[in-house]
């Protein structure tokens, strides 16, 4: 297993070792060892291999992520998996604001909590955050799933167009245009798989509440001014 | 009628303030109750480069011959950190307009009229279509703060990276792109509903500040292994400050967009009164360049009302490294030709004046996404037609170079230049015509 050790290699280095991998590299699990919370590791990866990172990183790791998996041991900075189009992101720790920003598609998995924005401008990545999300989240969220397992801040769903965002927990307020739905044998079945795939097959679906859209501010009309 | 009773009332008198214009406005917010969206830029009349002459050459400096002595007209950028960097044969290029608010046709026809002159074109919100990729030489690739569209396979395909802070027409605000315009490829690229309104962020959504935008610098420069040039964009807004942090945050080039500057969609209230017009912007960008020992080290591109090759000149000599057009590009392609006058008619205007390029409507076939419109543009015609108007930009701004005895367009300078008006000479830095007089500069030049 190839050992980067960011003390004493550049970042620089370390992602581009990780861009120059062929699709059927034999070296599908790399470890980063003393990230010291620096910021673009494993950015732009586009094979399908595994890089844990052995402790806490900073802004966008795992940015723009194709194919790979990316464990972070540790807690993540701004932005972890901003724009990720596939693959499995997971943060063992807390992520910072902006977790899964604008991202297309796979899993990022929060074990312990997401600050403020947490899948803000989502475009189908499916998010599982074990602890609480901040205010704001799922901001302006276009589509996918934001689950989390403890409470929302405030604000959720702000603006939101065709994101999912389930919460098992509280939420302390909805954001503009964003309202409670029901939660139909279509989103249990959609959720079991997102928890299923989180590894929480232990989490019933039918404990969460499904939050989303109103559409209401889909087309401006005058008598929505209001809400602007 | 005696003679004196014809003085009992007085002339009809329009007030100067209640104009036609204003008064107009005043009765179609109170019909609609909702303020007027419209493209283009700024009409309103501002200081500009009108108001700048070159002096020539004469006893003190001599002039290179017109047709035979070389002058220059290449731009390379992205020296800064980018391991390649690009070079444009001419100092004009294409601003970023996305496909959505163009049709694909036109950006197709950017594309191949920028790639005939040996210059770069930009996408804009909803990412890179294939056919602008194809047709272009040299694209540049913008990060917006919606993301619409935001694809790393395409920032790796891209020749620069562009991150959109702001634009010229709207510093401080977002984009917009009405339903009519939203047909089922476009909503697709944006993954969105076709047919609803759809409002661009007017922040991005994983940083703020420029702490922060140094490490997305950073992390674009990851992603692409430091290959691609990275553009700052910024509206004229405080173009010291903004360019002298787009600097701190690792830009290899600024571009600084006018209030002239256009846009597809945007409240006629913001366009016409948020922002500065390009003239007075440049200098303040050129002096924050020159305070940190940058200048030309980053490139600077300057946009927001270019229309002749006497701008290029002029943005060149105040300073600037290349210029960027996006109206003027549209209008060689075909907007708001006369032969058009019939269907403008029809649209409630006159060509020169339509602006509702929000509406879908566009009987050239540029602004719209109706099917039956597009297939109006013949890209391969329009792309001739702006690579002609390139090569005239290009050509004019040469021969005023030539006259200014300047081997390279870059040489042109401040002091090539004089200011017709106080407001000009006092935003542009240089003397008023027939004076050594440049308001708010003592003698000492401070």
């Amino acid at each position: 297993m190839p050992t980067i050790d960011l003390g004493a290699v550049p970042l620089r280095e370390l992602n581009a070792a990780l861009h120059a991998l062929p699709a059927d590299t034999n070296e599908t699990h790399w470890k980063v060892i003393n990230p010291r919370g620096k910021h673009a590791i494993a950015v732009g990866l586009d094979v399908p291999v595994t890089v844990e990172v052995e402790g806490s990183v900073g802004y966008y790791c795992a940015g723009m992520n194709k194919k790979a998996t990316v464990v972070i041991n540790g807690s993540a900075g701004q932005g972890v998996a901003e724009n990720m189009m596939s693959g499995r992101v997971h943060v063992k720790g807390d992520a910072s604001s902006a977790a899964g920003a604008t991202a297309c598609g796979g899993l990022l998995v929060i074990d312990g909590n997401a600050s403020a924005r947490c899948g803000i401008s989502l475009r189908g990545l499916d998010i599982v955050v074990k602890g609480n999300v901040g205010h704001m989240s799922g901001f302006m969220a276009q589509a996918g799933n934001i689950v989390v397992l403890g409470d929302a801040g405030e604000h959720l769903g702000d603006s939101i167009y065709e994101a999912r965002l389930y919460v098992r927990g509280t939420v302390k307020s909805l954001g503009t245009d964003c309202i409670e739905k029901d939660l139909r044998p279509e989103h249990v079945k959609d959720l079991r798989r997102i928890l299923d795939a989180a590894g929480l097959p232990d989490v019933s679906p039918t404990e969460f509440r499904r939050y989303g859209s109103a559409r209401r501010l889909y087309n401006f009309h005058i008598d929505s001014i209001g809400s602007y | 009628m005696t003679s004196d009773e014809r003085w009992i009332h007085t002339p009809p008198r329009h007030s100067a303030t209640f104009d036609a214009h204003a008064i107009a406005e005043i009765h179609r917010a109170a019909a609609t109750g909702i303020y007027d969206i419209r493209g283009f830029g700024a009409k309103r009349k501002v200081p500009h480069f009108d108001d700048l002459l070159f002096l020539g050459a004469s006893i003190s400096r001599y002039p290179l011959e017109g047709y035979r002595e070389k002058c220059d007209t290449s731009v390379t950028l992205g020296t800064r950190f980018a391991k390649k960097p690009i070079t444009l044969k001419i100092p004009v290029t294409i601003a970023g307009m996305s496909f959505g608010s163009l049709s694909a046709p036109a950006k197709e026809a950017l594309g191949r009229g920028a790639s005939l002159m040996g210059t770069s074109t930009t996408t804009g919100d909803g990412g890179m279509t294939e056919e602008e990729r194809a047709a272009s030489s040299l694209l540049v690739y913008q990060v917006l703060p919606s993301r619409y569209g935001m694809d790393p396979d395409q920032l790796r395909r891209a020749d620069a990276i562009e991150i959109v802070i702001g634009q010229g027409a709207k510093p401080g605000g977002g984009g917009m792109l009405l339903g009519q315009k939203i047909s089922e490829r476009v909503a697709k690229m944006r993954t969105l509903p076709q047919g609803i309104d759809q409002r661009s962020a007017c922040r991005h959504p994983d940083w703020t500040g420029p702490d922060d935008l140094e490490i997305k610098i950073i992390e674009l420069r990851e992603i692409t292994d430091w290959e691609k040039p990275v553009y700052v964009k910024v509206g004229a807004a405080r173009p010291y400050y903004d360019t002298a942090l787009a600097v701190k945050s690792g830009a290899d080039v600024v571009v600084l967009d006018g209030m002239q500057g256009g846009t597809a969609a945007t409240q006629d209230v913001f366009i016409e009164n948020v922002g500065l017009p390009i003239l007075a912007a440049i200098r303040p960008a050129v002096q924050a360049l020159q305070d940190l020992g940058m200048h030309r080290k980053v490139q600077l591109i300057v946009s927001g009302g270019v229309r002749n090759g006497a701008d290029v000149a002029k943005c060149l000599a105040l300073g600037a490294d290349a210029v960027s057009i996006g109206t003027a590009a549209l209008i060689a392609l075909g907007d708001n030709h006369p032969h058009l006058a019939e269907e403008y008619k029809k649209l409630g205007t006159v060509p020169g004046a339509y602006d509702d390029w929000h509406e879908g409507r566009d009987p050239a076939g540029i602004t719209t996404q109706d099917p039956e419109l597009t297939k109006r543009l013949d890209p391969v015609a329009a792309g001739r037609r702006l690579a002609n108007y390139l090569s005239v930009l290009t050509l004019e701004c040469q021969t005023i170079a030539r006259a200014c005895g300047k081997s390279h367009v870059h040489n042109l300078e401040p002091e090539d230049l004089v200011a017709l008006t106080v407001e000009a000479a006092a935003m542009a830095q240089v003397p008023l015509a027939g004076t050594n007089w440049i308001p708010g500069k003592s003698e000492r030049g401070w």
